[in-house]
């Protein structure tokens, strides 16, 4: 394959923040920077800066959001970027949709950029829908006459034909997002930098936007950089993904092995967890949690399962309800975000005994996972406690466990003895009735 | 790996800038958003209710009756042959397009918050585009100003038109350049201290007391003593106001050289003001 040129350069891109509470000490700090700008030091604040790792405190208030970012785009190409939340995605993109601008390195390009970081920019709801095309796509760089020139096309991608002279505010939400959508979708500059916008419509309209998207990239040779949390978009509209973790590229290459990095980065599966006093436990004065705990068969805490094992979740928690009847909660989350399932302690057929009295205590209520039931993979948990009727959530803990389910085809599995890719999130042992009736009967 | 190869780029996205760059060329290539932002606004404006527009009609007309009854009824200030309601109606209709740019462009960052976090455009569009709109509000308060003129001219206490008044459009512009300087930089000290914004209202309150709005400006040097009456007298503001009333009135005074003077300060004003806007535009967005 030809190696086109390169469009967007990003080097040593690095942005750093403040954090905590702005507003104190900004004077002091900006005096302190200027009085070592006019003694030509280097400004004071930005080497005590760390890597930033939203779970772990810094030591200073300054943190890199991102942090030496180096990569090229070739014309035409489609870029994925991806990263788990916090780990620098829209501070790069904000940057090179010069919102903001970088505290370190520098970005060079041979095209306009064009951004979509969220759709219906400037949309305004008292204006009609033509003039807000016209409006959004000004706002969005084109000038009158480029949109002048692509209104009609840019109508029908929307499928608003109809209500083209009505106020935006009698949109419906779908129609304002295909709407913006497609206003950016026909966007003149070489690169576009796209954010999440495919989270949003109908199924119809999502297939169009990742054709549309197709289009542009290979039909019409324009560039895209595309940030997003859905692998599957992402596996469809890329084939070089850049993974981005706690503010530096992590991975850059081949789509399917960042997918893999991305899916693989940080989920330190974690078994147990637990706080040592009620009062800074999470919950209220009807239920806190207490701890959380992913255990084999023998008891012992354990963060890898096979597909045959059971695998048991315990919940303990300070149940003060006098009121209502508490019940744990645990949602199972996959690695690609998907939430498999919820399940609650008053499935317990004894629950009632135990919650009737309301009197308080501290409840341990284990969950059994079957064996032949998940698929391989890493799966996270939500702990949760909180009482139905009325609906009332006292302490919800998200991504709180995690633990690793690995099938070894030995063959008395789900899968039997096949060892190629299985496919579906879950996998059942199911039950089945054979039935075989002789092809010569007579 | 890539050979070398001589690249020419389009821009380039660095920490570093020139702080009189004022990017006017890319103000220019804008020039059509600037465009729809006026038409949104006279759009929305029409499109309110009835008392929205209407508003621009009684604002100044109460206010006017106001001033006469106090400072010309109970304060006794003499407005020559010119009637004392047409008087103060002069003064507040060209304030009011100051204090309109200056009010609503000082609160430029925080109220586009929202579009300003999502997509690049010269942010400064966002101010000049208020300062264009507000010409229509200004337009129909002079409207209403031109009826009663009619009215008062045909009773003989109108005085007469200055041939000065083919300047009103400089006067116009100063007015505008003025409160959209002031309001640019304002609108950049407030994404930092917050608590401006208290400040600004009250500010043009006591701005308007000393800007000759209700008062000729002769007046203040017969009845106050010097070391007070320079904040009239020195004041741009009461300066373009007086002028503006000697135009449609031929009473007070009109100084030409202060007049050119003022404009030049306004124009420093003005391009003070986007130097700090574009300043504070690289990296507001960081710190709402």
């Amino acid at each position: 394959m030809q190696e086109k040129e390169v469009i967007l350069r990003v080097e040593n891109l690095s942005k750093q923040y403040r954090l905590g509470v702005i507003g104190t000490g900004t004077i002091s700090h900006d005096l302190n920077r200027w009085w070592h700008k006019i003694r030509g030091k280097e400004d004071p604040y930005t080497r005590i800066g760390e890597r930033n790792k939203r779970n772990t405190v810094g030591k200073s208030n300054y943190v890199w959001a991102i942090k030496d970012v180096s990569f090229d785009v070739r014309r035409g190409e489609v870029l994925g970027i991806i990263g788990k939340n916090g780990a620098g995605k829209s501070t790069l993109l904000k940057i090179l949709s010069k919102v903001t601008m970088p505290t370190q390195g520098i970005i060079r390009s041979k095209g306009r950029i064009a951004s979509l970081l969220e759709v219906g920019t400037g949309f305004h709801p008292e204006l009609t829908g033509k003039e807000n095309i016209f409006l959004n796509g000004a706002i969005l760089g084109m000038t009158k006459a480029e949109i002048k020139s692509k209104f009609d096309e840019i109508v029908e991608f929307a499928g608003v034909q109809r209500y083209v002279d009505t106020p935006v505010k009698r949109y419906s939400s779908g129609m304002k997002v295909r709407l913006a959508f497609a206003v950016a979708a026909h966007l003149e500059p070489e690169i576009l930098v796209v954010d999440e916008v495919l989270a949003v419509g109908d199924a119809e309209f999502q297939k169009k936007a990742i054709g549309k998207m197709q289009d542009i990239a290979k039909g019409e040779g324009r560039t895209v950089l595309f940030v997003s949390h859905d692998m599957d978009a992402i596996q469809k509209l890329t084939q070089r993904t850049v993974v981005l973790a706690d503010g530096e590229v992590i991975f850059d290459g081949d789509t399917d092995k960042a997918i893999q990095e991305y899916l693989n980065q940080g989920l330190d599966t974690k078994p147990y967890h637990e706080w040592e006093r009620m009062e800074i436990a999470p919950g209220n004065d009807f239920g806190r949690l207490k701890s959380a705990a992913i255990r084999n068969e023998k008891g012992e805490l354990c963060n890898r399962f096979s597909v045959r094992d059971d695998i048991f979740i315990d919940v303990e928690y300070w149940d003060l309800n006098t009121e209502y009847h508490n019940t744990a909660i645990i949602h199972v989350v996959n690695e690609r975000g998907q939430r498999l399932f919820a399940s609650n302690e008053f499935n317990a057929p004894d629950w009632l005994e135990y919650h009737d009295k309301k009197n308080k205590g501290i409840v341990t209520a284990t969950c059994t996972i079957p064996r032949h039931f998940l698929a391989e993979g890493q799966f996270s948990l939500l702990v949760a406690v909180g009482n139905y009727n009325p609906e009332i959530i006292h302490a919800v803990e998200d991504n709180l466990l995690s633990f690793e389910v690995f099938d070894d085809t030995t063959g008395d599995g789900v899968r039997g003895p096949y060892a190629g890719k299985w496919p579906g999130i879950l996998r059942p042992m199911l039950s089945w009735k054979i039935k075989k009736e002789p092809l010569d009967k007579n | 790996m890539d050979k070398p190869q001589k690249h020419t780029w389009l821009f380039e996205i660095s920490p570093k800038s020139n702080l009189l760059d004022f990017k006017f060329k890319e103000i220019w290539q804008y020039r059509d958003l600037l465009m729809l932002f006026v038409r949104r606004d006279v759009v929305t404006l029409y499109k309110q209710t009835v008392l929205g527009p209407l508003w621009y009609l009684i604002q100044p007309l109460l206010t006017s009756v106001i001033f006469t009854l106090v400072f010309n009824g109970i304060a006794d200030i003499n407005t020559g042959t010119v009637n004392a309601f047409l008087f103060n109606l002069a003064g507040i209709t060209i304030w009011n397009y100051f204090s309109e740019c200056l009010k609503a462009t000082s609160d430029t960052f925080k109220k586009n918050e929202n579009i300003f976090g999502k997509v690049y455009f010269p942010r400064v569009i966002m101010p000049l585009s208020i300062t264009v709109s507000n010409l229509l509000k200004f337009g129909i308060q002079v409207l209403i100003f031109i009826a009663f003129y009619i009215f008062f001219a045909i009773e003989g206490s109108a005085g007469s038109i200055s041939p000065y008044l083919a300047l009103l459009p400089l006067i116009v512009f100063i007015m505008g350049m003025l409160g959209l300087g002031l309001g640019m930089i304002i609108s950049s000290m407030v994404t930092k201290y917050r608590d401006l914004t208290f400040l600004v209202q009250f500010g043009i309150q006591l701005l308007m007391y000393v800007s000759a709005v209700m008062y000729p400006l002769a007046i203040v040097s017969q009845k106050l003593p010097s070391y007070v009456s320079w904040i009239v007298e020195y004041n741009p503001l009461a300066r373009v106001i007086e002028s503006f009333r000697y135009m449609v009135f031929q009473e007070g005074e009109l100084d030409l050289g202060f007049i050119f003077l003022t404009l030049g300060i306004s124009i420093i004003v003005f391009l003070f003001g986007l130097i700090i806007f574009n300043k504070t535009e690289r990296n507001f967005i960081d710190t709402v």
